[in-house]
């Protein structure tokens, strides 16, 4: 295909140029660091029985967190973008927080809202259900961090969606829940999914938050973040790496596999499209 | 686009109810409340001691250090955004893939190791570092250090705004725009930057949240210098562990109510964005507009 | 707008470029509860020098997490001095060669110009009635202290309890790591930090006892209120020692020597001794020590080198991956 558009070389090189020293440079610093480690030495870190609780811990807790953010994202966005209600702006504004405000003091206020006392803590306990200092406080907090993603994905997206297709659905005897499954939500999937997995990955290398309110608890509660800095307490910097690459990889992986599958649904989408033209 | 032209098609009454309550029950629960006790925290000592906390000059220079940071890394978020947007959405490559992975991957490393990333290279038993200190520059553990790390969180807010909305402007528009002979760099301002001025400037309001609320990697290579490599965040840190909860809860607010200002300058950016597209809706017959995709 | 930047870049360059207008400066590298010592003692110190040489010295501290802000220093952070809460830190540095190894031996009482030790911290009226370290494995008891493994005050906890049983009769490294093990199983979470650990205890009432530096109670009183809680002493606790050293490679390159020397060195002076004591760190001055009685009561105390030989033996033994905290947490 012949490309008409001028600035592709211009730009794939600043982006290449910007991407390399910025970003690739500082990674391939760590799979350096950690290439000093024999492959015996490197699978004792990654493989033991506290790293790999930590992974469960942490890229289960990730998921679900982003799940909750999901379906919970998608309410908020979709409430947002199509109804008027008072107070909308402000709400619509508090949405972004989870960014400015310090993870820390995220962390804290969020373990203090949630424990036995808290003004949240306090009836949930009474139903017996503990949230701080449990596995279950670690997905309280990576829910809060990883909201704005889904909820700022989706909502330019439902804007998007020209009204003639659900009046098109409602005409053709379709209900309004037939409508939703068959018609809109095939439409805002792609960036639904990509709102779960920048909620995702964020969540898996979270760690200001998370440690205030998980309980730190070796095999239980045990993030591996935590692990990491752990490895640096006793000035084990080659060991930190070595986690750190262990999860750069599989969050790599995982963004891979979503970004190609979104991209090959894309296409088919796009191909379908054209022929129904 | 009012609400009335959509009731045809609108949930039941009740339904709407339902989303509506369970959407911002959520948000009450997980972003107020929080809000709301980082507040009360702040004002425990009443509203002298918070002033008196924020007027202190170590909180001053935290609050113009995180400024600075975060209005210096702007230009760069913009450009290396838009470059990478405009290759992703504008052009097809194998690779390409590949390319929005490693555009989302600073998302996924954990902001402690960012720092230690930047210290191997940077730091004094790291790559590069022997050299920077023969050469008597600083980098981290002061400024330069700082930056480059809050440009690395920070890198791919902007370009994922623009390529949803790039690739569903589609290339029409551009190609118009040259095979009407103009420049490329014409093209760019009198077309491109138009169209995506607000998204784009979406993208840079997330990233400034951003690199003014990061502590983990800022933390790791700032020294903690008080006065002079101190950001808000990790200001925010050590009075807490100092027993100074009043004086953190009182500089995280601030934190909070500058995201705020930036929330109030998106707000009015969107308001601007949809004026604009309902212009040019009305300007345009609905044939028009589904004729021009 | 543009004003806005130039206030901004104003204040920037006062930061930056102001200090460098006195006649020399110095950088504290330090732990993170250290600041209101050091806050005190450098007027203190400036004014000291300021008669002694008439030159006028800038100070600038950094606080942290004790092995973060070393690391920091290995990695380039230009200290001129560092105010630790644990020799290992130190020791790393030494290993690194940026401090001298014998600097333990460079300022009196193993360079710690003060020190602390670990203490209970209880409820109002002592409720569980809890005495010595051997109630806080009882059954049902909730202790909340700092990661062990990562923090510092979780470190002077964990080996003061097994310093503890060990110096009980019949007591061995067994039975040391039963206890220990007994205690932490005890422990509903392990806090982030100090700080975090206190604000679980009184803020948010988890734990019938925390385990605290002592010099921290008042810092808890401040925040919460003396009537919340009690101090409890225990029969036997650990020493916890404040090592400071000279950055040597550092002071050799900004030829800051007598300078840093003379900083570290007043703080055995009587006035850099009274100003611990007020900030309810035990001075080494044994004058001092007896006026200020009331806020130390008399405790029987060992060091970590008396019992364990050192950091340098009781970090790989106990803290390192593989060690006896690690072994208490290992399914099998």
């Amino acid at each position: 295909m012949k490309r008409v558009l001028p600035g592709f070389g211009l730009s794939l090189g600043i982006t290449l140029i910007y991407l390399s020293l910025l970003i690739l440079l500082p990674l391939s610093g760590l799979a350096f660091k950690t290439s000093l480690l024999s492959l015996g030495q490197f699978l004792d870190i990654a493989s033991g029985e506290r790293a790999l609780a930590s992974y469960r811990i942490t890229f289960g807790a990730s998921l679900l967190a982003a799940m909750i953010n999901a379906v919970f994202g998608l309410v908020v966005a979709w409430v947002l973008v199509r109804y008027d209600f008072p107070g909308k702006r402000f709400v619509d504004s508090l949405v972004d927080l989870p960014f400015a405000l310090p993870t820390a003091v995220a962390g804290i206020t969020l373990a203090t809202l949630y424990a036995g006392n808290g003004w949240i803590g306090r009836y949930l306990e009474a139903l017996g259900i503990k949230v701080a200092f449990t596995p279950l406080g670690i997905v309280v907090a990576l829910t809060f961090i990883g909201l704005p993603f889904v909820v700022r994905t989706l909502q330019p997206v439902i804007e998007d969606i020209e009204p003639e297709i659900e009046e098109a659905a409602a005409t053709l005897g379709a209900s309004r829940l037939q409508t939703f499954a068959r018609v809109l939500l095939p439409g805002i999937f792609p960036a639904l999914l990509t709102g779960f997995t920048l909620a995702f990955s964020r969540a898996v290398g979270e760690y200001g938050s998370v440690i205030f309110i998980a309980g730190n608890m070796p095999l239980i509660s045990e993030i591996t973040p935590l692990l990491i800095i752990s490895k640096l307490e006793q000035y084990d910097v080659v060991g930190a790496t070595a986690l750190a690459c262990v999860m750069l990889v599989i969050s790599f992986v995982l963004l891979l596999a979503v970004n190609a599958l979104q991209w090959w649904a894309a296409n088919r989408h796009h191909g379908k499209h054209r022929v129904s033209l | 686009m009012s609400t009335s032209s959509r009731l045809a098609n609108s949930e039941p009454r009740w339904l709407r109810r339902v989303l509506i309550g369970t959407g911002l029950g959520f948000l009450f629960l997980f972003l107020a409340l929080p809000l709301l006790a980082v507040f009360a925290e702040a004002f425990n000592g009443g509203w002298s001691a918070y002033i008196e906390a924020l007027k202190h000059p170590e909180a001053l220079s935290a609050i113009g250090l995180t400024l600075f940071i975060a209005v210096f890394v702007l230009p760069f978020n913009i450009l290396a955004g838009i470059a990478a947007a405009w290759t992703i959405a504008k052009f097809d490559f194998r690779g390409k893939s590949l390319l929005i992975t490693l555009i989302d991957l600073p998302f996924a490393v954990s902001p402690v190791v960012v720092g230690l990333v930047f210290l191997l290279i940077f730091g004094a038993q790291g790559a590069f570092g022997p050299w920077f200190a023969a050469h008597d520059i600083k980098v981290v553990f002061a400024l330069p250090g700082m930056i480059i790390v809050t440009l690395f969180i920070t890198f791919s807010f902007v370009a994922r705004e623009l390529i949803p909305l790039m690739q569903a402007q589609g290339r029409d528009e551009e190609e118009a725009a040259i095979s009407l002979g103009a420049s490329g760099w014409k093209m760019f301002f009198r077309v491109t930057l138009p169209n995506i001025k607000w998204g784009l400037l979406y993208g840079v309001i997330l990233a400034n949240a951003r690199a003014m609320g990061e502590f983990g990697a800022v933390s790791v290579v700032s020294g903690h210098i008080r006065g002079e490599t101190n950001t808000l965040p990790l200001h925010v840190e050590i009075l807490y562990n100092e027993y100074n909860a009043v004086g953190a809860f009182a500089a995280a607010s601030v934190l909070a109510l500058l995201a705020l200002v930036t929330l109030v300058a998106k707000t009015i950016v969107e308001w601007q964005m949809r004026k604009e597209t309902e212009m040019l809706d009305a300007a345009l017959p609905p044939e028009a507009v589904r004729n021009q995709e | 707008m543009p004003r806005l930047i130039q206030k901004l870049v104003l204040v920037l360059v006062t930061a930056w470029v102001l200090p460098a207008l006195a006649d020399s400066s110095l950088l504290n590298v330090s732990y993170d509860v250290a600041r209101d010592f050091y806050k005190d003692y450098n007027p203190i110190f400036q004014k000291y020098w300021k008669a002694r040489s008439g030159e006028s010295v800038e100070l600038k501290q950094s606080h942290a997490g004790s092995s973060k802000q070393v690391r920091a220093v290995a990695d380039g952070l230009e200290a001129d001095v560092v105010t630790m809460n644990q020799a290992s830190d130190v020791d790393f540095l030494a290993g690194k060669g940026l401090v001298t190894k014998d600097y333990a031996k460079k300022f009196p009482n193993n360079a710690s110009p003060y020190t602390s030790t670990m203490v209970f911290i209880v409820r109002k009226g002592n409720p569980r009635a809890l005495q010595d370290w051997a109630d806080l494995i009882k059954p049902g008891v909730q202790v909340i202290l700092p990661h062990p493994k990562n923090t510092g005050n979780g470190r002077y906890s964990y080996l003061a309890a097994w310093g503890y049983a060990l110096r009980q009769p019949g007591g061995n490294d067994k039975s040391a790591q039963e206890f220990v093990s007994k205690l932490l199983r005890n422990a509903p979470l392990f806090a982030s930090g100090g700080r975090d650990a206190t604000t679980t205890f009184m803020q948010r009432k988890i734990g019938d006892v925390l385990v605290s530096f002592e010099s921290e109670a008042e810092l808890i009183a401040r925040e919460f209120g003396k009537g919340e809680f009690d101090i409890i002493y225990p029969s036997l606790s650990i020493l916890t020692e404040f090592p400071v050293a000279i950055v040597d490679k550092v002071v050799d390159k900004k030829g800051t020597r007598k300078l840093a020397q003379a900083y570290l060195d007043y703080l055995w002076s009587k006035e850099g001794q009274e100003n611990a004591a007020q900030n309810f760190l035990r001075p080494r001055d044994a004058e001092l020590l007896r006026k200020y009685a009331a806020q130390f009561p008399a405790i029987k105390t060992f060091t970590v080198d008396e019992v364990f030989g050192g950091w340098a033996r009781a970090t790989p033994a106990h803290f390192r991956d593989g060690g006896t905290f690690d072994q208490i947490y290992q399914s099998k």
